[in-house]
């Protein structure tokens, strides 16, 4: 099932068939035991010249990627406009509100290493899905893995134009979380509220945040997950951020496992 | 005969000439003496070795075609494209006329800055070119631009292309002041509200990919507005680039009642949709933007039943350097003039079906002469010898390292089509041939 990774580039999982979605996942697995050991270094990419490009700030992927060469810009399409002119491996890093592809795939491996498989489950991705390339990313993988994968939001920020992509869009949660085997809560940004999504934080909260009481209407074994950073008390409440459902911990985990792996596989065809 | 009496004298021999303003379509000569069209019988004085004589067999001739939306960026940003080069441009995709815009730096919205652009342009000598004029002082949509005067130094339209007047109040007042003295209004139609930061169309290219976007009705909403001016003044209000379905039934409905409002189609928009966008090519952002297939064959049926009368390309030229960035920083156009005459001779007379020859001649001639009332656009005798020769079935590949204009940005580079200009006589004289 697997094959050789022949890629210079990650630019987006909408390019990534199924079968190099679950090798970048099988590499990581390797990678996963690296992160537990005192030093956490391997020697796959001594010698290589990796560039950190961050154009939009960010301080929490430049930590876990640490060596990485790798582009974080907000424009959509910007990894791809380097990777035309690049010899070098351009791994996207978040482009605007197009694709996150590690961010994505971290969560593809968190579902599948908790669940043991992501066919079947039915996840629930919540929150500012236009402005979100993490939910884009998301979207594509998961489709590819065979989940079913439910958008959860305001109208606004959750336009019915998605249905096109494969997904359904549903803007009642109590009616989703009773079905989900994951509920992805995405961050709300508050700049968007000045243009009018949505009437506010407290309408927000009061009809798609995660609460306590919502809490009660999960599946025993819902996973919940959430890219970070939280605002707690707003997508989600503290106690069920820090609750059982949660593997918001092990998603930063495995984020270095599923990081190194993609410079591993990426830097392998740049040499 | 006395030489100092002799003026030159063309034979365009055995074409298809094809003349909608005369509802002419007949094999024949045509006759071109001092500059002008004119019958057989005039033009056989001449000496033998004084007279020009054109095989035009095969070949469609037609009035010079006319395109009424051009950018030639000068003054101002002669890097992108001069008026000579947009001239040489114009010339070599089949045009003896072209209409430019006045979004330049100074705007064209006083008489001098019009006189200027009018001298180069006859200094260059190449083909007509006719400036419009800003409707707003500065292009800023809220003070009228001296509309009088502008009208007077012989702008032929008056337009803030580039920008749209959102305060409907000033467009009232503009269109009114326009009808007074004579000159119709064109506008680039968008709703700044609905448009946002929008850089493509609003749809599923635009939900996959996550650029910003707007929706069709940020285009519509203006199109009922000027409706309802050009109902409520009395006088033409010509929509530019109409690229949304609903644009086209509002402008359909309209013209049913008589309200004089017009709309043009340029190529981009039909030949390609917003699927073009996926790979992030700068040159396939255009403003407005690459639609839906929905759109695009809404534009075609408006084409075909004649609710969409003019053809013209909206050839906005810009340096490699300002293209090549990301797509959302990149400035919005592409260059047309050599494309245009193919790609619409292609898809609408060869592939689709949807209209003749002489209808796509009517549309880039007849049409545009009579919304700005230009004395071009037919062979009638006594006319200026403005002529386009056409091979509509000639098979060509473009290549925009070829082109005349001093931009390279077309998606259209390597394309396969059928149908092109092959020379372009402007005053008798030919100023281009393949």
């Amino acid at each position: 099932m697997t094959r050789r990774w022949t890629r210079k580039d990650l630019l987006g999982l909408r390019e990534l068939p199924a079968e190099e979605i679950n090798f970048v996942l099988e590499t990581a697995d390797a990678f996963k035991q690296v992160g537990t050991r005192e030093i956490k270094k391997v020697p796959a990419l001594r010698g290589k010249t990796l560039m950190n490009f961050f154009v939009e700030p960010s301080t929490r992927t430049r930590t876990s990627f640490e060596l990485a060469a790798l582009l974080r810009h907000g424009s959509a399409g910007a990894p791809q406009f380097l990777a035309n002119r690049l010899k070098a491996s351009v791994i996207n890093a978040g482009d605007g509100a197009h694709e996150h592809p590690t961010q994505a795939l971290l969560d593809l491996y968190t579902i599948r290493e908790k669940r043991g498989q992501i066919a079947g489950l039915h996840v629930a991705i919540v929150g500012d899905i236009l402005f979100s390339r993490v939910a884009r990313s998301n979207i594509f993988g998961l489709l590819k893995l065979g989940a079913r994968v439910t958008l959860v939001g305001p109208s606004t920020l959750v336009p019915r134009e998605f249905e096109k992509l494969g997904v359904e869009v549903s803007h009642k949660i109590d009616e989703v979380l009773p079905k989900a085997d994951v509920v992805n809560l995405l961050r709300i940004q508050h700049e968007r509220q000045r243009r009018e999504y949505f009437p506010g934080i407290g309408e927000y909260i009061r009809f798609f945040g995660l609460t306590k009481e919502r809490a009660k209407l999960l599946k025993a074994d819902c996973l919940i997950m959430h890219p970070g950073p939280i605002n707690r008390g707003v997508e989600i409440d503290s106690e069920v951020a820090d609750g059982l459902h949660s593997v918001i911990l092990d998603q930063v985990t495995n984020g270095l496992a599923v990081r190194m792996a993609v410079l591993y596989l990426c830097g392998g065809i740049s040499s | 005969m006395r030489r100092d009496l002799l003026v030159s004298t063309t034979i365009i021999r055995n074409g298809r000439v094809i003349d909608p303003a005369n509802r002419r379509d007949e094999i024949s000569d045509l006759f071109i003496v001092g500059g002008k069209i004119v019958g057989s019988k005039f033009a056989i004085r001449s000496p033998q070795s004084e007279i020009e004589e054109i095989d035009a067999t095969g070949l469609i001739v037609a009035p010079g075609l006319i395109d009424i939306h051009v950018h030639l960026r000068e003054p101002g940003f002669s890097h992108k494209e001069t008026i000579e080069s947009g001239a040489r441009a114009a010339a070599a995709g089949g045009f003896t006329t072209i209409v430019c815009m006045p979004n330049t730096s100074p705007v064209p919205d006083n008489a001098g800055t019009i006189a200027w652009i009018k001298d180069r342009a006859s200094a260059i000598g190449c083909v007509n070119v006719l400036p419009t004029g800003a409707i707003s002082k500065n292009l800023a949509g809220e003070e009228l631009a001296p509309i009088g005067s502008l009208a007077q130094a012989g702008v032929v339209a008056i337009t803030d292309d580039g920008h749209c007047i959102q305060n409907h109040e000033v467009m009232r007042r503009a269109v009114e002041y326009a009808r007074m003295v004579g000159v119709p209004v064109l506008d680039h139609c968008q709703d700044y509200n609905l448009v946002g930061n929008g850089v493509v169309h609003e749809g599923y290219w635009s939900t996959l990919l996550g650029l910003p976007s707007w929706p069709a009705a940020g285009e519509e909403a203006i199109v009922m507005r000027n409706v309802l001016l050009a109902e409520l003044c009395d006088h033409p209000i010509h929509c530019q680039h109409v690229s949304a379905a609903g644009s086209v039934r509002l402008i359909r409905e309209a013209r049913g009642r008589g309200v004089k409002i017009s709309g043009e189609v340029c190529p981009h928009h039909v030949a390609l949709t917003d699927e073009a966008i996926q790979n992030f090519d700068t040159n396939c952002k255009v403003n407005p933007p690459l639609r839906s297939r929905t759109d695009v064959d809404a534009l075609l049926d408006g084409i075909a039943d004649g609710t969409l009368s003019i053809l013209c390309s909206d050839h906005a030229p810009h340096a490699d350097f300002e293209k090549e960035v990301e797509f959302d920083v990149a400035p919005f156009g592409m260059i047309g003039l050599e494309t245009e005459l193919g790609l619409f001779i292609d898809l609408l007379v060869h592939k689709h079906g949807r209209i003749d020859i002489v209808r796509l001649i009517e549309m880039y001639s007849v049409e545009p002469a009579r919304l700005l009332k230009l004395d071009s656009g037919s062979l009638s005798t006594g006319a200026r010898a403005d002529v386009t020769l056409i091979d509509s079935g000639l098979e060509w590949t473009v290549r925009v390292d070829q082109f005349q204009s001093a931009s390279r940005n077309s998606p259209f580079d390597g394309w396969k089509l059928k149908g092109r200009a092959v020379r372009t006589i402007v005053g008798g004289k030919t100023v281009w041939k393949l």
